[in-house]
């Protein structure tokens, strides 16, 4: 039987393993050195699973039912073409994930805006890493989440990080953590904060507030790095302004971390000789996310830390294609390579490679959730393609998406398996999956990895780049701009790619093949890849950082009477994001069957609730039934869902849609609830 | 519509704040058009971290609120070094000490307070200034005095055990003075500590080199010859830094006929008797409360700035919780609500934890199992678990022991043997192996660690639990 090196499907880290046939084995590499987590070990039961799709499924008399492709695709492209001709081109949006290869991610954002002239597409990163993304441009004039290999941390002195659980999310990248003094900023005693050496628990969407003290207490210890903030840095005068006005009692008093636990954290960075400052989705999804990552970046500009060898700051990308997927094209104002999709060089270089009129293509559009509150609306689409995501457990307010879905003309969804959301579509394709199909990803240092097929897919199952193409030629576009060989596209990605900021021009297949290591930018055909960024000069014209003069807002929905707890949303080890590949894993199920919602012993005993008994969960937009948790680390006025689970057990019924003025991230990390019987 | 002019007197924490906050709302000033009036010559500064310059932690050009071109940068008329010597109310006019005029449709008094000085012999001159080696504790300028005069070696009395002359007193030790803290009463900040809390407080204190005469009143200073108490005894000091308690500038708004008695009376809206008036800060008596921190003043900013841009023009300030916090290196100390509460209170439900070798006292008073008075000294997880509680009004946790340590403990890991493991302990997170599946595996004849990986996964994720899983096989073949 043949063995292929591949990576794992799930998250970021993309660990190596070999697949010989269905059987999975962990593989010796930088990122998780032979290590797999339980997801990754039974990774291979979802190319087998129940209820895999092997047959495009169409809506006739309210049921699902199997159609052939031509029959499916002339469906659609009928329904879209008579939508555009009678709404125009934005009648039509499209929707990604973080999950699909550089080569779909960028199809699909070549899709839109040519075959469609949609400017109506965005994807789920914008639920992930638009926040980092949004912070890190602003910092450093460049967004790739982590400009160092991961391997540098395993020299780091002390590491910070600010709103992540890799012990679950990523268990493997654990290892790297093991030789620094560690300090975990969560509300929750997570798996991770348990091993770290020092352990703040600020109150949910408090952490901007904590990371302006530390960089108070560090100016007032004389910590700082004043040679690095005078000679690579600007902005810090305007910051301190902010940050003295949070001197550690006043941080104290609103994070609920001690001042003397602020000083402990600062002095544990300021003595390693090298040190990072990592962020994750617990500092980003607010509706201060952006602000908050400033936060923590002005906090490690001050400490001296980024563009100096053996340190760094950097955000723990969460989807498996994460990066890659937020480069390419899919995210609403953006075009391969990183580019602007309103700056008119990078319009011209596009449409070039594309063989289409600059002008022909469309602007900016609506964010995630700003296109999903528009849909069926007079002025919102009235057709939506998704590709890689599970909208109806994923999105945040799920009731509204739901209405909003409800609401279209027309929901078509291409998956693996027939989700929550392609559940709820008229028209459903069968597409393949990793270990199916060839492609590349980008991985959370910036590495792009090449995943090759290693098994034929199922009778009756295409690549999502064959639907883009079958449908591209039936709204009548030359079959050849729509090519379905994964290394063609990816080949016109790096023409698309050449002269952005995330340039892949010197990336090959063949390179991949032979295993070199090849961070972006990687400019030419010689280039041995940059895994380190910013050593010499930050990417803003002048090569200067920028500190952000950012102040602390609080959260959206602020805990009172009616709903007095504050719940957070978070990932379990056995489950990767709305669970439809996961859930459909034996082993995984058994581990982590259903909805919890974790709860002090105090709070859960006046709300009437016993250990093990079902709750209720209560906010102003919904309502998740749970099974209690009680866990005496929680705070008293917090309770954690898990995200993962679908129908009653959806955590975002729960969430805040309240979108971050600049990222236009939803508040998935703080909203207000109470707890009831069930 | 015209903009409204609003005036603010004072350009201290709580007035330019107040400009802040009005500038947030209104940035272009359409709505408010606003003059700030302020008596000291430099931009405002943060008093909060004053004690931080005295102790050289701080440098005092770190401590500005603002930069120099903040009000021209937001179209705020600011006048520095102007005095605003009254107030026509009918014309509605401010009069400045040039003679000058400003015209207003609602006035913001923001004078703040002005130290204390107790009566004793010396201490100021016969014009009523403070006498050469006698400093107050209050402005930058006096920090900047203090500082100055402070030399290692350098004996000085703090006049004022409180929390103010208390941060001079640390600060001043870390710079290497000899400092005694001169107190009228028999135990340190008798307003908010109880006194077994007191002696704590002056034992950790004297532990980093400052000596107490408490009890004591200061009856003559005379430069030279230091400081003579009613006890007799003289201390030594070079240095006289006086922190005795402040008063509120209200002079401005009596001479102006406004209502006031230890600080300008105002109601929920910052309104005093006459509704174009307000007062906000230390100047300001809310509800019986005289000023004093910060916290207070800002929130009346932003309550005021809702009502006079109109953002919120029902806005109320309903009263701070107030916590007080010694800003002291090494000494950590909380201290919040009614402490003068006996242990065997009947009314309420009080805990009480001594520590003095270490430094440590802990006090908590409860009713209707909420927080209502704490003291915690060299505590700093339970100073900061338990302000929450007061600040968010939350019932405690019933585990009143651990609140008082200071971190609900998670139970302690079973790390001594395997042996005492229950079978459904999770030994492999990354894999979810528990010890009962080691031991099935061992049984079945995956003897050695790394058999026990390729039949469990145990230790194939992050590798943290391989030496517990080595542990698990050793006492399985110890016990076979």
């Amino acid at each position: 039987m043949t063995s292929t090196a591949t990576h794992c499907p799930y998250c970021a880290l993309q660990c190596a393993m070999s697949l010989d046939g269905r059987r999975v084995r962990p593989r010796e590499f930088p990122t998780n050195r032979g290590g797999l987590c339980q997801k990754g070990w039974t990774s291979a039961e979802v190319l087998t699973a129940a209820g895999r799709l092997t047959t495009p499924l169409v809506r006739r008399d309210g049921v699902l039912r199997p159609a052939s492709w031509d029959d499916a695709l002339d469906v659609v492209a009928t329904r879209l073409a008579g939508l555009r001709a009678e709404h125009g081109p934005d009648s039509v949006a499209v929707f990604g994930g973080g999950g699909l290869t550089n080569e779909k991610a960028y199809q699909l954002g070549k899709f839109a805006r040519v075959a469609l002239g949609s400017a109506q597409i965005d994807y789920n990163g914008r639920f992930c890493m638009s926040s980092a993304a949004a912070a890190g441009t602003r910092a450093f004039g460049l967004d790739r989440g982590m400009p160092f290999p991961v391997t540098d941390l395993d020299d780091s002195g002390a590491v910070l990080l600010a709103g992540s659980n890799p012990a679950e999310t990523m268990p493997p990248f654990v290892q790297h953590l093991r030789g620094a003094e560690l300090i975990v900023v969560d509300p929750r005693r997570s798996a991770t904060a348990e091993q770290a050496t020092l352990h703040l628990q600020p109150a949910p969407g408090t952490d901007l507030a904590l990371a302006l003290g530390l960089l108070h207490t560090a100016v007032a210890e004389g910590l700082i790095d004043e040679k690095y903030l005078a000679e690579r840095t600007t902005g810090f005068e305007e910051t301190w302004l902010v940050a003295a006005a949070w001197w550690p009692e006043r941080v104290e008093r609103v994070t609920g971390v001690s001042a003397a636990d602020q000083l402990a954290a600062v002095r544990i960075l300021a003595a390693a000789d090298t040190a990072h400052v990592l962020t994750g989705r617990g500092a980003e999804q607010h509706a201060s996310g952006t602000d908050t990552t400033s936060a923590w970046i002005n906090f490690a500009l001050a400490l001296g830390l980024p563009g100096t060898p053996g340190s760094g700051f950097g955000c723990l990308t969460g989807q498996g294609n994460g990066q890659g997927g937020r480069e390419h094209g899919q995210k609403a104002d953006q075009l391969p390579g990183y580019r602007k999709i309103d700056d008119p060089a990078a319009r011209e270089h596009v449409a070039g490679v594309w063989g289409v009129d600059p002008a022909s293509l469309p602007g900016p559009g609506r964010s995630a959730y700003e296109l999903l509150d528009a849909l069926g609306e007079p002025a919102g689409p009235r057709a939506l393609l998704v590709f890689g995501s599970n909208l109806l457990v994923s999105a945040p307010r799920s009731n509204h998406v739901a209405q909003r879905l409800a609401a279209l003309d027309l929901l078509v969804v291409a998956d693996v398996v027939l989700s929550e959301t392609a559940q709820a579509a008229d028209v459903v394709f069968p597409v393949t999956q990793w270990a199916e199909e060839s492609g590349t990803t980008t991985s959370l240092e910036g590495r792009v990895l090449l995943r090759e097929r290693a098994l034929p897919a199922p009778d009756g199952v295409r690549s999502d780049l064959d639907l883009l193409h079958g449908l591209a030629v039936r709204l009548g576009q030359p079959a050849e701009r729509f090519p379905v060989e994964p290394e063609v596209v990816f080949d016109e990605l790096r023409r698309a790619s050449a002269g952005g900021p995330a340039d892949y021009s010197g990336v090959t297949y063949s390179r991949l093949r032979d295993g070199e290591a090849l961070h972006w930018p990687v400019p030419a055909p010689g280039h041995p890849g940059t895994p380190r960024l910013f050593l010499d000069r930050f990417a803003h014209p002048d090569g200067l950082a920028r500190l952000v003069p950012v102040d602390h807002r609080g959260p959206a929905e602020p805990q009172d009477a009616d709903f007095p707890l504050h719940a957070t949303t978070g990932r379990l080890l056995q489950h990767y994001q709305s669970g439809a590949q996961t859930r459909r894993v034996r082993e995984l199920v058994e581990a982590a069957p259903e909805a919890h919602v974790e709860v002090h012993p105090d709070t859960a005993t006046r709300a009437g609730l016993a250990d093990g008994a079902l709750a209720a969960v209560v906010s102003r937009r919904g309502r998740t039934v749970a099974r209690v948790r009680c866990v005496p680390s929680m705070r008293l006025d917090v309770v954690f869902l898990p995200f993962h689970f679908p129908g009653e057990g959806r955590a975002n019924l729960l969430t805040n849609p309240a979108l971050d003025p600049t990222s236009r991230m939803p508040e998935f990390k703080v909203c207000a609830v109470r707890l009831e019987q069930p | 519509m015209s903009a409204r002019r609003v005036v603010v007197v004072g350009y201290g924490m709580a007035g330019a704040r107040f400009a802040e906050e009005v500038r947030r709302r209104d940035p272009s000033g359409d709505r408010v058009a606003l003059t700030v009036v302020g008596q000291e010559r430099h931009a405002a500064y943060n008093r909060v971290l004053l004690s931080g310059v005295v102790a050289g932690t701080m440098r005092a050009d770190a401590v500005r609120l603002q930069t120099a071109d903040w009000a021209d940068a937001h179209g705020v008329d600011l006048r520095l070094g102007a005095t605003a010597c009254g107030i026509d109310r009918d014309r509605r006019v401010v009069r400045l000490a040039d003679d000058s005029e400003v015209g207003y449709d609602a006035l913001v008094l923001a004078t703040g307070s002005r130290p204390w000085i107790p009566p004793t012999e010396g201490l100021t001159d016969p014009d009523g200034s403070l006498a050469p080696g006698v400093v107050a504790f209050r402005t930058l300028d006096d920090c900047v005095r203090i500082t100055s005069l402070a030399a290692p070696g350098t004996p000085v009395a703090v006049v004022g055990g409180g929390l103010l002359g208390l941060e001079a007193a640390r600060g001043l030790a870390g710079r290497g003075c000899l400092v005694t803290v001169v107190h009228p009463v028999g135990h340190l900040m008798e307003r908010q500590l109880d006194a077994g809390a007191g002696r704590v407080l002056a034992r950790a204190l004297e532990g980093l080199g400052i000596e107490f005469r408490l009890g004591a009143l200061a009856t003559k200073y005379l430069a030279g010859d230091g400081l003579a108490l009613d006890d007799g005894t003289r201390v030594p000091a070079e240095l006289v830094v006086v922190s005795a308690g402040v008063r509120a500038e209200t002079g401005l708004a009596a001479d102006a006929g406004i209502a006031v008695d230890r600080g300008v009376l105002v109601d929920d809206a910052l309104r005093t008797d006459d509704p174009r008036v307000h007062a906000i800060g230390d100047c300001a008596q809310h509800t019986g409360t005289v000023g004093g921190l910060v916290q207070p003043a800002w929130e009346q900013a932003a309550v005021l700035a809702d009502r006079l841009t109109g953002t919120a023009p029902g806005a109320r300030y309903t009263g701070t919780p107030v916590v007080t916090r010694l800003k002291a290196r090494d000494v950590d100390l909380a201290a919040l609500g009614d402490v003068h509460v006996e242990v065997d209170c009947p009314d309420s439900e009080v805990l009480c934890f001594a520590d003095p070798t270490r430094g440590r006292y802990a006090k908590l008073v409860l009713r209707d199992d909420r927080v209502t008075g704490a003291i915690l000294l060299g505590a700093p997880d339970a100073a900061a678990a338990i302000t929450q509680l007061y600040d968010r009004d939350l019932p405690a946790p019933t585990d009143r022991l651990a609140l008082l340590l200071g971190r609900t403990l998670p139970g302690e890991a079973a790390v001594a043997s395997p042996a005492d493991l229950p079978g459904s302990a999770v030994v492999c997170r990354c894999n979810t192996v528990s010890k009962a599946q080691l031991v099935t595996a061992w049984r079945a004849g995956a003897t050695t660690p790394s058999a026990l990986a390729e039949r469990t996964r145990a230790t194939t994720g992050c590798g943290g639990c391989k030496d517990a899983v080595r542990d698990v096989s050793a006492w399985l073949a110890s016990t076979s």
